[in-house]
């Protein structure tokens, strides 16, 4: 049973603040996904874990045992690292080989090893080739198997996809959260990519400043992120600033909104996101006009100048016969949506009146 | 060293005669020229060295062999060249220890003063030869009188002052291979659980190598080579080849000392051309 605890994480660069106060579990088997936007302190995190930063203040624990002070080699982390970090001078089998003679595994056993590691990453016979030789999706396998040879406790991951062409990442992102799954590792990814985040992890911590801003499953971030930051990180959102005029009802200037619940007279701001706005000719509590169309294939955004600012709407599609689907910039059209799609949220900026999409 | 890729690969020829052409022309031509002045001293030399009479004159009377079998049959020379095999070797092996620790620390640690300390490690580079002995030897020759303990012409002086020709090549040499490489690798081989020695040991010095073997190399051939400090600290009997070689200069001008300085040229383009094999050099040097 391998559990990471982080308790108080602190650590400061002179004046600067990259990580503060983080505290997270990440339970025997798991996969957390730190993420956020770039200098947010996630690699910091992940290296006063593998023990090459050492923290201003806090504690971390790996299996219940405090390694706060302990070396890199004293503890039973396996990194991932974002550049690879192999080592040039040495074949795959060796590469993949390094951490078991490290802990001093037999010859014979370590060849087994090595073997089903590299046939893990679908790398069988690659063992004797050079690092040069191999591709960048292969070095990134490679970089894979060594991690995981020596079966560590905790799994880390540093932007391991950040080098690989869109399609690769894809299929690799598939392939890391199966082989994770399939050992029950317990692992701390790090990214900036929201959909491998999305895709990939049973919780998310979303950092921002070198604090957590929320900690929690996929869908809980993204249908009830707590704040503007959150919402606006993850996804793309609408945003509304103004007021609750009653529970259900959110007034921005002069226009009434459908939103979810909330008690009236209180400033606040209400997000909606694009896919749960629906758009139509003839019927919708907020009339507007049509700016821009983007066809992005199976889906089309629709970018509408309504009395309460451009509004986004990302929908499937529409087929041929549809009314929309010859929508052009100058049309009039109707938006709205359930009350239960208009989020409320505390209001960071009070006296920034602007209203729009943030991607 | 050898390996200079082409440079008209890569200029694009569009019309003849048109800018990129003549622009490759002037390159090609450019870079000939460099080279012939970087050679043609040397050739010269070897051509020499072959000369059939005692004082050189052009066009040559005819060609012999006679100059390097008397090279040969003057046993200070052979003497020399062993001292100063001698001499070269241990100092680039002192100088190369020293100078790697050195380029490490600079690289990947963090201590008061660094950059100074760099500075400092480079200087002998920047000082005359000349300048350099002299100082050396006064500071000897006070330090004996001071200890009564003789350093001026004996052979761990004569090292000692050739360790501060071989340990600027090497901080150099290999801090430029150590910058290139990153910690990542380093980090990584700790996180697989190897102690900082075995790191050093297993990943740091095999990716380092070229950075070494370059400069193990320009040690060796600034320390064989070497004549200022020789002259003004070595002990009698010890005499290295460059200083053979003056004094054989003070009573002769024939081809002699052209046959020497040629196998000279033929020893260090040989292990030029070895090393070459092994670790690129033109990749290290630039
Ligand atoms: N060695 C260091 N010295 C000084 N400041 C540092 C150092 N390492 C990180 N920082 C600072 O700490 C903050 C967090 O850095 P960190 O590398 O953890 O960000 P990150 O979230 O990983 O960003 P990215 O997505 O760009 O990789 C940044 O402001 C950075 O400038
Ligand atoms: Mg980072």
């Amino acid at each position: 049973m391998t559990r990471l605890v982080l308790e108080g994480l602190r650590r400061t660069y002179g004046p600067t603040v990259a990580v503060d106060r983080v505290d997270l579990e990440v339970a025997q088997g798991e996969l957390v996904a730190l993420l956020g936007p770039s200098g947010c302190g996630k690699t910091t995190t992940l290296r006063m874990v593998a023990g090459f930063v050492a923290p201003t203040a806090g504690r971390i624990l790996i299996g219940g045992k405090d390694v706060t002070s302990a070396p890199p080699y004293g503890r039973d982390t396996g990194m991932v690292f974002q550049g690879y970090a192999l080592f040039p001078h040495m074949t795959v089998a060796e590469n993949v080989g390094f951490g078991l003679e490290m802990r001093r595994v037999g010859r014979a056993e370590r060849d087994t090893r090595i073997a089903e590691a590299l046939r893990l990453v679908r790398l069988d016979g690659y063992g004797e080739r050079r690092i040069t030789q191999m591709s960048g999706g292969q070095q990134q396998r490679v970089a894979l198997a060594r991690a995981l040879v020596v079966n560590p406790g905790v799994f880390l991951l540093d932007e391991p996809l950040s080098n690989l062409d869109a399609r690769l990442r894809a299929e690799v992102r598939v392939e890391i959260r199966a082989l994770q799954q399939r050992l029950g590792l317990t692992t701390l990814f790090v990214t900036h990519d929201q959909e491998e985040a999305l895709t990939m992890a049973d919780r998310m911590v979303v950092m921002d400043h070198g604090r957590v801003r929320q900690i929690g499953p996929p869908e809980e971030l993204y249908e009830r992120p707590a704040d503007l930051f959150v919402a606006g990180f993850l996804g793309r959102c609408n945003t509304f600033r103004g007021r609750v005029e009653s529970p259900g009802t959110f007034r921005a200037g002069a226009i009434a909104l459908p939103c979810d619940g909330g008690t009236p007279g209180i400033t606040s701001a209400m997000v909606v996101r694009p896919e749960r706005v629906a758009i139509d000719r003839t019927t919708g509590r907020l009339p507007g006009r049509i700016a821009m169309v983007t066809y992005l294939g199976g889906l089309t955004d629709w970018h509408v100048q309504t009395d309460a600012g451009t509004v986004l709407v990302t929908r499937p599609t529409p087929t041929d016969g549809d009314a929309l689907r010859h929508l052009a910039p100058g049309d009039p059209v109707h938006l709205d949506w359930s009350p239960a799609a208009g989020r409320l949220l505390p209001d960071e900026n009070p006296t920034d009146p602007t209203t729009g999409v943030s991607a | 060293m050898g390996r200079e890729n082409n440079p008209c690969a890569t200029v694009p020829e569009t019309a003849p005669w048109g800018m990129a052409t003549i622009r490759a022309i002037i390159w090609r031509g450019g870079v000939g020229a460099v080279f012939a002045v970087v050679l043609l001293p040397m050739l010269a030399v070897m051509w020499l060295s072959f000369f059939d009479q005692e004082v050189i004159s052009f066009p040559p009377e005819g060609y012999t062999w006679a100059w390097y079998v008397n090279a040969w049959e003057k046993r200070q020379f052979a003497r020399g060249f062993v001292n100063s095999l001698q001499l070269a070797l241990l100092a680039s092996a002192i100088g190369v220890t020293l100078g790697t620790a050195a380029a490490y620390a600079l690289v990947r640690a963090k201590f008061p003063a660094k950059s100074f300390i760099g500075t400092l490690l480079l200087g002998p580079l920047a000082v005359p030869g000349v300048v350099l002995g002299t100082a050396l030897y006064v500071f000897f020759v006070e330090f004996d009188n001071a200890f009564d303990f003789q350093i001026v012409a004996t052979l761990p002086g004569l090292i000692a002052a050739h360790v501060l020709l071989t340990v600027p090549w090497t901080v150099r040499l290999v801090a430029a291979s150590l910058q290139g490489i990153g910690p990542a690798a380093e980090e990584a081989a700790a996180n697989l659980g190897a102690r900082p020695w075995t790191v050093f040991r297993r990943v740091t010095l095999p990716m380092m190598r070229s950075g070494v073997v370059a400069g193990a190399l320009f040690s060796f051939i600034q320390s064989f080579e070497n004549l200022e400090l020789t002259l003004l600290l070595v002990g009698p009997g010890r005499s290295t080849l460059p200083v053979e070689m003056l004094n054989y200069l003070e009573f002769r001008i024939d081809p002699t000392l052209a046959a020497v300085a040629t196998i000279q040229i033929v020893i260090i383009g040989a292990l030029m051309l070895i090393t070459d094999r092994f670790v690129n050099l033109s990749r290290v040097v630039s």
